[in-house]
């Protein structure tokens, strides 16, 4: 099993996890540390359990009837498996785009970045008026849509929409940020614009991306890791896995020899 | 894997180890148009280069239509040394053509009295290109490293074809222009050398993604 050094500026900790899904045992072990401001990509074949270990990472797993886990995740020093501690605080914390964006249909622009914030009770409408710019700005989406904020949502391109969710992550000052293979649905203009959102954003965020495109891992990532029938195989800087990774079945993986 | 990318790799090979074949006879022809005075063979070296530079450019093509299936770890190492590998070879090719050009040149004079044995200095070169190739086809870095250390010896015995050419011009000054074109030729076997040394250290990056050039290990030995 492979395993990463503790490190002082690990935004995640990752000890001894597994999942469960009923008595299927999804995930096996898994430990590693993920450096705070910095990308980490998750890359393996179908059903590995790279998503399963990213939703682990803010709880979303326990949606999944059945869910159990050993072992724990801290965020920077708490453990967010603490009993006590509530999977919508994590949440807050460690925020989540989707393969598929998700705007909330019925809203508008402005309305999809502010509404995690008013679910948490925020009312202030200056403040929401500057959170939402900060957000859209930082998504790399504010030009595009200053002049149209109270549009539907859903009037947006595919690519505009997910950058949508991401201000919407962003809006709630998450410190982490999850990305469940954020650009399969887009054409090459707009994953190209997520790639470039996602290296500006990593100077104030950390981010763990999942994804099937491992050139696209290796043009963003500053660490990946490999995943293989539930176990992480390889963790190590990008540069290294994607030119000469120590194990055999990472070669074999990256090369396309399986998967 | 991508069938198409694995028969890619596959030419990609074919075409090298072609490639080494012609400059090997390349440089065999020419010391033997040197030693034997055979301005004919010579000339068919020179002509021959072409084939050799051919070689470099279809490689260089091929190369770059694999690079834009973005291979990755050893497939991106085999790619990126069959490159380097293809420059040395042809530049192994151009040096034949000047051994080939000197051999042409001292056909037409009276030949000095000297025994120099430059069949056994380019002996030794393309002994280590051969083994370099081996380890290549092998993919055995520890054959390649015991290429590396093997250059001095060639560099040793120029120096001292050099020193003795040296020595015959200033007592024999009417053979300079000969021993001038004779200290050529050595030094361009001394050359081939090198070259083979190059191939041998890009086939101990494609094997283990270390990259020891300029690093002093003269002996090629792992630290």
């Amino acid at each position: 099993m492979a395993t990463a050094n503790t490190s002082d500026s690990a935004a995640l900790t990752v000890r001894d996890l597994s999942i469960f899904f009923g008595g299927n045992h999804v995930l096996k072990n898994v430990s590693l540390d993920i450096a705070a401001r910095s990308v980490t990509a998750i890359i393996g074949p179908s059903g590995c359990g790279k998503s399963t270990f990213l939703r682990a990472l803010n709880r979303m797993h326990e949606l999944v009837p059945e869910a159990r886990m050993t072992g724990g995740i801290r965020l920077f020093g708490d453990d967010i498996y603490a009993r006590g501690i509530e999977p919508v605080v994590v949440r807050r914390r460690v925020g989540m785009v989707f393969q598929k964006s998700n705007p909330f249909p019925t809203m508008s622009i402005s309305e999809n970045v502010t509404v995690g914030l008013r679910l948490n009770g925020a009312r202030d409408k200056k403040f929401l008026v500057q959170r939402t710019e900060q957000s859209l700005r930082m998504a790399a989406l504010w030009n595009e849509v200053k002049d149209r904020l109270h549009a539907p949502a859903i009037s947006l391109s595919g690519g505009q929409q997910q950058r949508l969710c991401i201000a919407r992550a962003l809006a709630v000052q998450p410190e982490v940020l999850l990305m469940d293979e954020p650009a399969s649905a887009l054409d090459p203009l707009a994953t190209s614009k997520i790639e470039d959102l996602v290296r500006e954003l990593k100077k104030n965020y950390t981010i763990v991306i999942v994804t099937h495109n491992m050139q696209q891992a290796a043009r963003i990532s500053d660490f990946t890791a490999f995943f293989y029938l539930g176990e992480m195989v390889e963790f190590g800087p990008t540069a290294k896995i994607f030119t000469n990774p120590a194990q055999k079945r990472t070669e074999d993986y990256v090369t396309g020899r399986f998967g | 894997m991508d069938n198409h990318f694995e028969a890619g790799l596959d030419e990609l090979r074919h075409k090298l180890l072609t490639m080494a074949s012609h400059s090997e006879t390349a440089v065999n022809r020419a010391v033997q148009a040197l030693v034997q005075r055979d301005s004919a063979l010579a000339q068919r070296v020179k002509d021959e280069d072409r084939v050799i530079d051919h070689f470099e450019v279809e490689i260089d093509d091929l190369v770059i239509q694999l690079l834009t299936k973005a291979p990755l770890a050893t497939n991106l190492r085999l790619v990126t040394v069959a490159m380097k590998i293809s420059q040395d070879l042809e530049r192994i090719g151009d040096e034949a053509s000047k051994i080939a050009k000197r051999a042409r040149d001292l056909s037409m004079e009276p030949p000095i009295k000297l025994n120099l044995d430059l069949p056994h200095i380019a002996g030794l070169a393309l002994d280590m290109l051969k083994t370099a190739l081996d380890a290549f086809v092998n993919k055995d870095p520890v054959a390649a490293r015991a290429v590396i250390p093997r250059d001095k010896e060639v560099d040793a015995l120029n120096k001292q074809i050099h020193a003795t050419l040296a020595r015959h011009m200033v007592e024999n000054p009417d053979t300079i222009g000969r021993c001038l074109h004779w200290m050529v030729a050595s030094k361009s076997i001394e050359r081939i050398a090198d070259h083979a040394t190059n191939v041998a250290e890009d086939v101990v990056y494609l094997c283990e993604a270390q990259d020891i050039r300029h690093t002093g290990v003269k002996s090629g030995i792992v630290a």
